[in-house]
């Protein structure tokens, strides 16, 4: 634990000064700001924001973790030279890069919001859960950046399959969501579509946030089968559970891919 | 102090090591040669858990090294690259590598090299400005800090100018004076001649030749350590 907690802390000092770090709270600052005030209404506000965290966090997270991981890759060599376990190494590294991008997104989408409280009215919860689930998909994708990086030697590689990984949930997924309604278009569809958005942590987040909205016309057709079959709480407690999984399985992965490596 | 049994390591289609037995003297200096690919930092790695091997075992101090990390306590490393975090300063990478070793930060670290490569007043710089040979030198004196008893130093002075390259040669050869023992490989022939007292000749994978430097000089009828190796070269290649 000790090692963990040291690892950590220099890890903060590093990214507290990073330019990068920086720039992207900016950008939810501007952002969150930016909507609210011209918007000048918390559900509007809410479904904009919503589109770009769900996009966004994914690409800069896979993006900064696997850069930062290859160019840490001497330094974590120096520090498994130490006397300090790789599970210990392992855990100081993933929370010292997930730690910053959590306070990143939080501070960029919470300080706005603190400073409307009158634009936000009634969707006090919703802006909730769009946090948790901005700080889930950060930690989750963390965790693939961390899956990349390890197993791959490369940097090229790594930062394309991190980009590849990206397109693959972010814009493919819903491609071939839409081939297959068209498709398929005289079956039953609602069971498949279902285990479709179990498949995709962004489009659990999505519906996991539409879920708190009622705004059907948005959920797009995954969203609004989640919500004919389970219904608000238990598919909102179902696609929880799942981006809960989602976040534990890298997690495991990464760590038994670092613990396993050859330096 | 550091023994290996067979030690053996597969990259994909390649032999990294294929069995290699040693057993390096507690005390003494030892320098790893051989040419690229022959195998040099993979057995470092092996030494330093870096790199498991598919089989065989070292043994430190008579342990076989496993699952426990804690003789890495007792060891310093040098490696060939020096790349740090880029915001971190020079002083807190001391700092870190002190507290992750567990070390008291009351017991005085051995700031020999911090002092003579005049690292100190870079303390508050951040790493990244610092030009190559200069975290060489930060990492170089980042090796010594911590009194090892083992320092395993991978192509020390690459890099460094010849003035911080003696002062480090005067630094491992005042620790040998103290009863550490060291572990360096060196493409320089000279600067091993003048540094160990045992050579180890790799060549792809595997020991050709271990033994003091005056034994390798004599096996082979030369009269420097650079054509004594080069001749042994040329005997592995014919």
């Amino acid at each position: 634990m000790r090692v963990v907690a040291q690892v950590v802390k220099y890890q903060l000092r590093d990214a507290s000064r990073s330019r990068w770090l920086m720039v992207y709270t900016a950008f939810f600052l501007l952002a969150t700001e930016g909507l609210l005030r011209f918007t000048g209404d918390g559900e509007k506000t809410l479904l904009s924001l919503m589109t770009v965290v769900l996009f966004v966090v994914p690409l800069v997270t896979l993006v900064l973790g696997t850069v930062y991981l290859y160019g840490a890759r001497e330094f974590t060599e120096l520090l498994l030279a130490q006397p300090v376990s790789r599970r210990s190494l392992f855990a100081g590294l993933y929370l010292g890069l997930t730690l910053p991008l959590t306070a990143a997104i939080t501070a960029g989408v919470g300080i706005p919001l603190l400073a409307h409280p009158a634009t936000i009215g009634a969707q006090q919860g919703a802006f909730v859960v769009l946090l948790l689930v901005g700080v889930a998909l950060t930690a989750l994708f963390t965790a693939i950046a961390f899956v990349i990086a390890v197993r791959t030697d490369d940097r090229l590689r790594g930062l394309t399959a991190g980009i590849g990984v990206w397109l693959a949930f972010a814009l493919v997924y819903d491609g071939l969501v839409l081939v297959l309604i068209t498709v398929f278009s005289d079956f039953p569809l609602e069971r498949p579509l279902l285990a479709a958005t179990f498949v995709n942590p962004i489009d659990l987040a999505r519906v996991l946030l539409l879920l708190r909205l009622d705004v059907s016309a948005l959920m797009g057709y995954t969203g609004a089968v989640f919500q004919r079959f389970f219904g608000s709480g238990l598919g909102a407690a179902a696609a929880g559970g799942a981006l809960l999984c989602w976040i534990v399985v890298p997690i495991a992965l990464g760590a038994r891919a670092f613990v396993r490596k050859d330096f | 102090m550091i023994r290996t049994c067979a030690l053996a390591k597969r990259f994909g289609r390649v032999d990294a090591l294929r069995g290699i037995d040693l057993d390096l003297a507690s005390g003494a200096v030892t320098g790893i040669v051989g040419p690229n690919g022959a195998g040099k930092t993979t057995f470092i790695k092996i030494l330093l858990g870096l790199t498991r091997p598919d089989s065989g075992v070292v043994a430190f101090d008579g342990q076989p090294i496993g699952a426990d990390v804690h003789y890495r306590s007792r060891i310093g490393y040098m490696p060939q690259i020096a790349r740090y975090p880029e915001n971190l300063r020079v002083g807190e990478l001391f700092d870190l590598v002190r507290d992750v070793r567990g070390a008291d930060p009351a017991h005085p670290i051995d700031d020999e090299l911090i002092e003579r490569f005049a690292l100190r007043e870079l303390f508050d710089r951040p790493l990244r400005v610092l030009s190559g040979g200069t975290r060489q030198k930060v990492n170089a004196a980042l090796a010594f800090a911590f009194h090892p008893d083992l320092l395993i130093l991978d192509e020390p002075t690459a890099g460094l100018d010849p003035v911080a390259s003696a002062t480090l040669k005067d630094k491992i050869l005042a620790e040998r004076q103290d009863g550490r023992t060291v572990i360096v490989t060196s493409h320089i022939m000279s600067e091993l001649e003048e540094l160990c007292d045992d050579i180890v000749f790799l060549l792809e994978g595997a020991v050709r030749f271990a033994g003091s430097v005056r034994e390798i000089k004599s096996t082979t009828r030369q009269t420097s350590l650079e054509r004594a190796v080069a001749t042994l070269m040329i005997r592995e290649v014919a």
